[in-house]
């Protein structure tokens, strides 16, 4: 009964199951990496050498983050290579939000977060002492798991940022409007009703309304936490169109549980296990010719 | 504790048999009972007394037929029915009918309304000239208009003449005391502010400058110049008004009441005469209209019994929109710090606990504090620093509309608090995540995201604040409600227009008062159920509007679905 009675916690942040954890009797080899990690023993992440010299705009170094008392990421080293699309994959709660959130620091709003090691965007440290979170923000766009738009017309919706930066020219404003609605692929759609609420939109339309809203501001990077997970596949087809053509122009961080997807869109993968980077590299080979068995139970369906 | 597989099977057939046998209550039929029960009982009685008084109100003011009733006496009696019964078998007449008849004429036969004990087989009837006669300070009358008279002849005597001559001179009467209207309390009224404004200045030049100074001589010569030429223009104006007075008082009705009583009256103080039998349906609809004008549009009379109850209505809707004004902002700004800014932690709680206590302290204890606080500290503070020449008089430091206002804003304020609170609650996490992702400040994202979502939330608490606060009126009795005033809050002929300070009148208040203080409130009952319904309407028609307005916020922010 008062289970009913209570709100809806909001939370991408799903439980890890069991099963996940526990390893499999049949794949001995696959088995003990899993467990290894399970049981806390320090491993290096499997780096594709493809990966050592491209120039790369957000770089992760040896980091590790903490809610309250328990772990979420482990020694995390990655870099995120400049106009691609890199893919974050991994079972649930193996810590990807966590680690896209710590980019823009979305983390500071959770009470009890501790972070140590090394983040930078463009050679500017993220965690520094002195860092501007505001400032960094603005040069991050975010898409979330649920559409979120806000309570407003979706002109005032696309222009959120510029707004808050403080433009009000409306020349500026509009013309920002037209070309991320444009870019998002909703121009067409909605260009009579730019004063109409968001909320009156359909899910897939207003999740690329927040894909424009996050475009709007002329981030240096993109973050997407499973982007099309609410929505329909058509819908789904449409936000994956998107991103293949946004990539390129922007650097592109995504969280997607859909195989398909990231082997689709994305030009490198990362998969994580229980807070770790196990395996990083071209999504080619990732998929195709992975280095640990690991990455390829979970690649094709066996484990996860 | 491992089961055989035997066992396994019997605990299963044990849960499956018990499942099947559901008990009667496990059903639910009584909960439905006593739940719908209980709201049927609501209902009926919510409906029961709004609809006494949609009833009792609304008819307060239909012009009632006039009957001349016989008595078994044989003496006979004019009056509007209001009830018609039998005397019990077991008293003297028993088996008789009795009639309740309002006959008016308090002044002269001391009662409204009597039982008059009538022939089982009575049969009322209609005379055409019984009028009813509102008059302006003696109340109401009943009888047979069958003089009119000028300069002390009479120039009619049959009740169709009087009644043309009455229409005929009514016009240039209420012309003429429109004007003395004008003259005492415009003109006479400005001219009494002037004289009070040079005592005062005297007063202000002598605390200045120090008794007997030069600048204290010189403001009290001033004075005594202002007022002379002052007192020379007052007796002009009122020697005005007794001219127009007296042109006045030579036009008189006379009545003929049904006990043979005669009694003149001039037309001046006749506010209304109304034929009441020989009205059409249209004429009576036209009475029922102008009567409900009159109240809402003048000033109370005859002890507020009769006229309007302008000042009073005009009172509790500037009264309620300055506790709205107030408590609204105040009540979001706190719900603001205690949900967006301040750690959840033993202190929110305390104050949050605190809050919701403030929401069950008896009123009256807010009107204490009011009068206490917002009086004798406030007030008076400012009446020493701005109004020292007035001293000792007070003019905050007294009950006035401001201190009520105030009062009634502290009382709702927990209720604006924990509905916004709520509404803070409801606005989903991802849509301020969105915010800040986009580089927001917290500030920002409440200003621009979170409080327009709130927005239809929050109003839902300010219709309930003014639900309470309309209708409070023990508080007010303490902190500047008061019997009677004709000077309004916002006067736009008076400098500086706005008077906070001043006492009020309040429709829940005038209720109290019409019904349960004056000497006569019999008469006083309809006034009693127009004011109530009057008031019942302002807070509906108050609330219908803040809804209204949600209802649109409401559609902006609807997803579709
Ligand atoms: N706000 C939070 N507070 C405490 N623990 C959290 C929070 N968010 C996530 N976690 C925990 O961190 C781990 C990683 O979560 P998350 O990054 O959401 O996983 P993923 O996105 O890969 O499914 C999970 O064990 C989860 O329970
Ligand atoms: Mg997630």
């Amino acid at each position: 009964m008062s289970d009913t009675m209570q709100p809806p916690i909001e939370t991408n942040a799903p439980m890890i199951e069991p099963e996940e954890v526990a390893p499999s009797p049949g794949r001995t080899k696959a088995g003990n990496l899993f467990e290894a990690i399970a049981q806390g023993a320090q491993f290096q992440t499997s780096l594709h050498e493809e990966m050592e010299e491209l120039p790369c705009v957000v770089n992760v170094e040896d980091f590790n983050l903490w809610y309250g008392k328990s772990q979420a990421l482990f020694n995390v080293s990655l870099s995120l290579p400049i106009g691609k699309v890199t893919a974050l994959i991994g079972p649930s709660g193996c810590g990807k939000s966590t680690l896209l959130r710590s980019v823009n620091r979305m983390n500071d709003l959770v009470d009890g977060v501790q972070t140590k090691g090394s983040m930078t965007l463009a050679g500017e440290s993220i965690y520094a002492a002195g860092a501007d979170v505001i400032e960094l923000r603005k040069r991050i766009g975010m898409v979330f798991q649920k559409p979120n738009p806000f309570p407003m017309s979706i002109f005032e919706n696309v222009v959120y940022s510029l707004r808050i930066a403080g433009i009000r020219k409306r020349s500026i404003l509009q013309e920002a409007c037209e070309q991320s609605l444009q870019r998002a692929g909703l121009w067409e759609e909605v260009k009579d009703r730019l004063r109409s609420s968001a909320l009156q939109m359909s899910g897939g339309q207003q999740q690329r309304l927040c894909i424009a809203r996050a475009i709007a501001a002329q981030p240096e990077v993109l973050l997407l936490d499973e982007p099309c997970s609410a929505l329909d596949p058509i819908a789904t087809g449409r936000i994956e169109d998107l991103i293949e053509e946004l990539q390129g122009e922007y650097s592109i961080l995504m969280v997607t549980h859909n195989m398909q997807q990231a082997s689709r869109v994305s030009a490198y993968t990362a998969f994580m296990y229980l807070g770790r980077l196990v395996e990083y590299g071209p999504t080619e080979s990732i998929f195709m010719n992975p280095h640990l068995s690991e990455t390829e139970d979970y690649v094709t369906g066996r484990f996860g | 504790m491992s089961q055989t597989p035997e066992q396994q099977a019997e605990s299963a057939k044990e849960i499956r048999d018990a499942m099947r046998v559901v008990p009667q209550v496990a059903h639910g039929e009584p909960a439905v009972w006593l739940a719908g029960g209980a709201l049927a009982m609501a209902v009926l009685i919510i409906t029961g007394m709004v609809g006494l008084i949609v009833y009792q109100g609304g008819r307060a003011f239909w012009p009632d037929p006039i009957a001349k009733v016989r008595a078994s006496d044989g003496s006979e009696h004019l009056g509007e029915i209001q009830q018609v019964g039998s005397v019990p078998a077991d008293e003297a007449n028993g088996g008789a009918k009795r009639v309740l008849l309002r006959s008016e004429n308090f002044r002269w036969s001391g009662s409204h309304a009597s039982w008059i004990v009538t022939d089982p087989n009575f049969e009322p009837t209609y005379p055409e000239w019984a009028v009813l006669v509102e008059l302006m300070e003696e109340g109401r009358i009943i009888g047979q208009p069958t003089y009119f008279r000028v300069d002390g002849k009479v120039l009619e005597s049959d009740p169709a003449s009087v009644w043309a001559a009455y229409n005929e001179h009514r016009g240039q009467i209420s012309e003429r005391t429109r004007e003395i209207e004008r003259l005492t309390k415009g003109t006479l009224a400005k001219l009494t502010n002037r004289q009070a404004d040079a005592r005062l200045n005297a007063r202000k030049a002598e605390l200045e400058y120090g008794t007997d100074s030069a600048e204290h001589k010189q403001a009290l010569a001033d004075m005594d110049a202002l007022l002379a030429s002052l007192a020379k223009e007052q007796s002009d104006i009122d020697r005005k008004i007794a001219d127009l007075e007296e042109i006045n008082h030579r036009y008189e009705i006379g009545f003929l009441f049904q006990d043979g009583t005669e009694v003149f009256r001039p037309m001046a103080d006749i506010n209304r005469m109304v034929p009441a039998n020989r009205l059409t349906l249209v004429g009576r609809l036209g009475v029922y209209l102008d009567r409900w004008r009159e109240f809402l549009t003048e000033d109370p009379r005859h002890a507020n019994s009769q006229g309007g109850i302008w000042p009073a209505l005009f009172g509790t809707v500037v009264m309620t929109m300055i506790m709205s004004i107030m408590v609204v902002p105040f009540g979001v700004l706190a719900a603001l710090y205690l949900k967006e800014y301040a750690k959840p932690g033993f202190f929110v709680s305390l104050v949050r606990i605190a809050v919701n206590n403030l929401a069950g302290v008896p009123s009256i204890v807010f009107g204490v504090f009011g009068l206490s606080f917002f009086c004798y500290i406030v007030g008076a503070q400012i009446d020493e620093w701005f109004f020292t020449a007035s001293l000792p008089n007070p003019t905050f430091g007294k009950g006035g509309i401001l201190w009520a206002s105030l009062t009634l804003a502290l009382l709702t304020l927990p209720v604006v608090i924990v509905a916004t609170e709520e509404a803070l609650s409801a606005v989903p996490q991802s849509m301020r995540e969105g915010s800040y992702g986009c580089g927001a400040t917290r500030w920002q994202t409440i200003q621009r995201v979170v409080l327009p979502r709130a927005l239809p939330g929050i109003m839902t608490g300010m219709i309930l604040a003014i639900a309470r606060g309309a209708g409070e009126v023990a508080p007010l009795m303490l902190v500047g409600a008061v019997k009677m005033t004709q000077d309004l809050p916002i006067d736009l002929s008076q400098a500086p227009y706005l008077f906070p300070q001043r006492s009020f009148m309040h429709l829940g208040f005038h209720i109290y008062d019409l019904g349960f203080q004056s000497q006569d409130s019999e008469a006083a009952r309809p006034m009693v159920f127009a004011t109530t319904l009057l008031l019942i309407g302002i807070v509906v028609g108050l609330n219908l509007g803040a809804i209204w307005l949600r209802a649109r916020l409401r559609r902006r922010f609807r997803a579709a679905r």
